[in-house]
């Protein structure tokens, strides 16, 4: 600073309290300088760190957090579990053979299974025995069950190749031409079910975490304003100072992007501590009625390496979405401020600096 | 470097509250700016440090038309003017010393390229011992050298100032003076808007005098 030495070298109105400036060089005197370097704390920030405002925001980032986290972790845990059950169904495929007169059912058994293991994709072919038929009817029919006596349709169960699954529509025709008593069932209504009810869940899912984002960015939003109008003197200060609005937009995000870490962070651990717990749970109590319920609906509470680097991808654009909505809302909102300020036609006669 | 041709300015649907304001301000002059109150002072002022823009009239500054500057542009415009307001205007919970770092620090400086040049202004104007302490804790003329500081750290071309002994003692006042024309003669084009008849008796200054929005200029 070219002037600070122009000072240094005038005789400048020297306040009472200015220390005396030494007057031997260094050379002079090898001896340290008899005070030591004005000691400064370490810079604070331009905004203050802390206040009930920003504490009340974090709480309500750390609720949108849990909540985008725990739908996201239901999201994949329902998904997983249809996709468990779709796969387990799409496995098999099942020959239906009604009885008919003269019909000999073991024999069109064996035909049926042999037609349809000449089909590319099939593995294997297991018929459905007596005591396996009777056990599958035993809910409905009671025990001791006579199949000879009863008009039963009997099944024949085929194993397919789900990566290279055979024409299902040529088996059909086939099967028909061949034993015209035989239905084909490849479970493909199940299969839609289960796919439209995952598709439905993800659908909602999604829906819930757009509906949470966007309160958590309203909630930024209304926070930024608020923390603009309660910090208005900060920003007019630095107006005067020639900040652009670059510059204080940055201060706010720097501000927001710790209070939305700090909140995401917590919410993100809270919704895998749940997760956790609720496995922990699961494993312990195997084989209680509860459990069993709440595997047979939910599945495994397991959420996975993948669920929780999804948790923790939710808690970063949990805090990239709070700084960006910070850093547009201070931007507009000083330009706003700037251009009614500068309008003397919308000042209506308040003038401020 | 400041040049005003037939500038007039009305809040809202209000009366004119300036007038035909044609005027130049030199540079490395030094002025006072004086009227009675509501006289608007304080409106000129702002229209001087590009706070406000004028209903009618040119205003040139530094050789640029600002009715043609982008308002991005306004802040680099801003920062070769000081203002040191009557009411400080430190933030409260800054040390006196990243009060008077703040032009620096939010024109993107690093903190170390700035320190030692900080601590010498702060010993110039007589804050030397009160470097690290929060502006609550300051007396009045404390402030008011601080806000000068502030205003004076990145060596602007012009400095203004609103009534920047309306708050302290007399012997205070001359101080303030003195340091204010201590600047002048390293430079600084100095206004300083001022009711204060006996701080402008003890300098023989240009006198630039509203009444009811019209200026008239004693040399």
């Amino acid at each position: 600073m070219n002037d600070m030495s122009r000072l240094k070298n005038r005789k400048t109105p020297k306040p009472r309290r200015t220390p005396r400036q030494p007057t031997t060089t260094a050379s002079d005197n090898p001896q340290p300088p008899r005070r030591a370097e004005m000691r400064v704390r370490p810079t604070a920030p331009i905004l203050p760190s802390s206040n009930i405002q920003g504490n009340a925001l974090m709480v309500v980032i750390a609720i949108m957090a849990f909540l985008a986290c725990l739908t996201l972790g239901a999201v994949s845990m329902v998904r997983a579990t249809a996709s468990s059950w779709q796969s387990q169904i799409s496995r098999e495929i099942t020959i239906q053979i009604k009885p008919d007169d003269g019909l000999d059912m073991a024999a069109a058994l064996r035909k049926a299974r042999d037609v349809a293991l000449t089909f590319v994709g099939t593995k294997d072919g297991t018929i459905m025995d007596d005591s396996a038929t009777a056990r599958l009817l035993e809910p409905w029919l009671g025990t001791g069950l006579n199949l000879e006596d009863l008009p039963v349709p009997r099944l024949v169960i085929i194993t397919i190749d789900e990566s290279n699954p055979p024409d299902f529509d040529s088996m059909r025709d086939l099967l028909k031409t061949e034993v015209p008593q035989a239905f084909l069932d490849d479970h493909r209504t199940w299969v839609d079910r289960l796919v439209s009810m995952a598709r439905t869940t993800v659908l909602i899912g999604t829906g819930v975490l757009i509906l949470v984002f966007t309160a958590m960015i309203l909630t930024v939003i209304f926070a930024t304003r608020g923390a603009l109008s309660g910090n208005r003197h900060i920003v007019e200060v630095l107006h005067f100072v020639g900040a652009e609005s670059a510059f204080v937009a940055k201060e706010f995000q720097k501000h927001f992007l710790k209070i939305s870490i700090k909140g995401s962070a917590a919410g993100g651990a809270l919704a895998a501590a749940l997760f956790a717990v609720a496995n922990l749970w699961q494993s312990n109590s195997r084989s209680t009625p509860e459990s069993d319920q709440a595997t047979a609906l939910f599945g495994s509470f397991t959420i996975g390496v993948t669920g929780y680097l999804g948790i923790f991808a939710t808690m970063l654009v949990i805090a990239l979405l709070t700084t960006l909505t910070a850093r547009l809302t201070v931007m507009r909102t000083i330009d706003e401020i700037d251009l009614v300020r500068s309008d003397p036609s919308r000042s209506d006669g308040l003038p401020s600096a | 470097m400041i040049h005003f041709e037939n500038v007039g300015l009305r809040y809202g649907m209000g009366p004119e509250i300036l007038r035909d304001m044609t005027f130049d301000i030199p540079k490395k002059s030094f002025q006072f700016l004086t009227g009675p109150s509501g006289a608007g002072k304080t409106t000129l002022l702002r229209l001087l440090f590009l706070s406000l823009h004028p209903t009618r009239g040119i205003i040139n500054m530094f050789g640029r038309d600002l009715s043609q500057i982008p308002r991005s542009e306004l802040p680099m415009l801003r920062r070769r003017v000081g203002i040191v307001f009557q009411d400080f205007r430190l933030l409260d919970h800054l040390t006196t010393y990243e009060n008077v770092a703040l032009p620096l620090r939010v024109r993107g400086k690093d903190e170390s390229s700035y320190r030692s040049d900080v601590i010498e202004l702060l010993k110039w104007v007589g804050l030397g011992e009160r470097i690290n302490v929060l502006p609550a804790v300051l007396s009045g003329g404390e402030k008011q050298r601080a806000a000068i500081a502030r205003a004076l750290m990145d060596r602007p071309e012009i400095l203004l100032a609103d009534e920047p002994t309306g708050n302290v003692d007399p012997p205070m006042a001359k101080r303030l003076l003195n340091l204010f024309l201590e600047l002048n003669r390293l430079g600084t084009a100095v206004v300083i808007a001022t009711h204060d008849l006996a701080l402008m008796d003890q300098v023989n200054a240009r006198r630039m005098i509203l009444t009811e929005g019209r200026l008239d200029i004693y040399e």
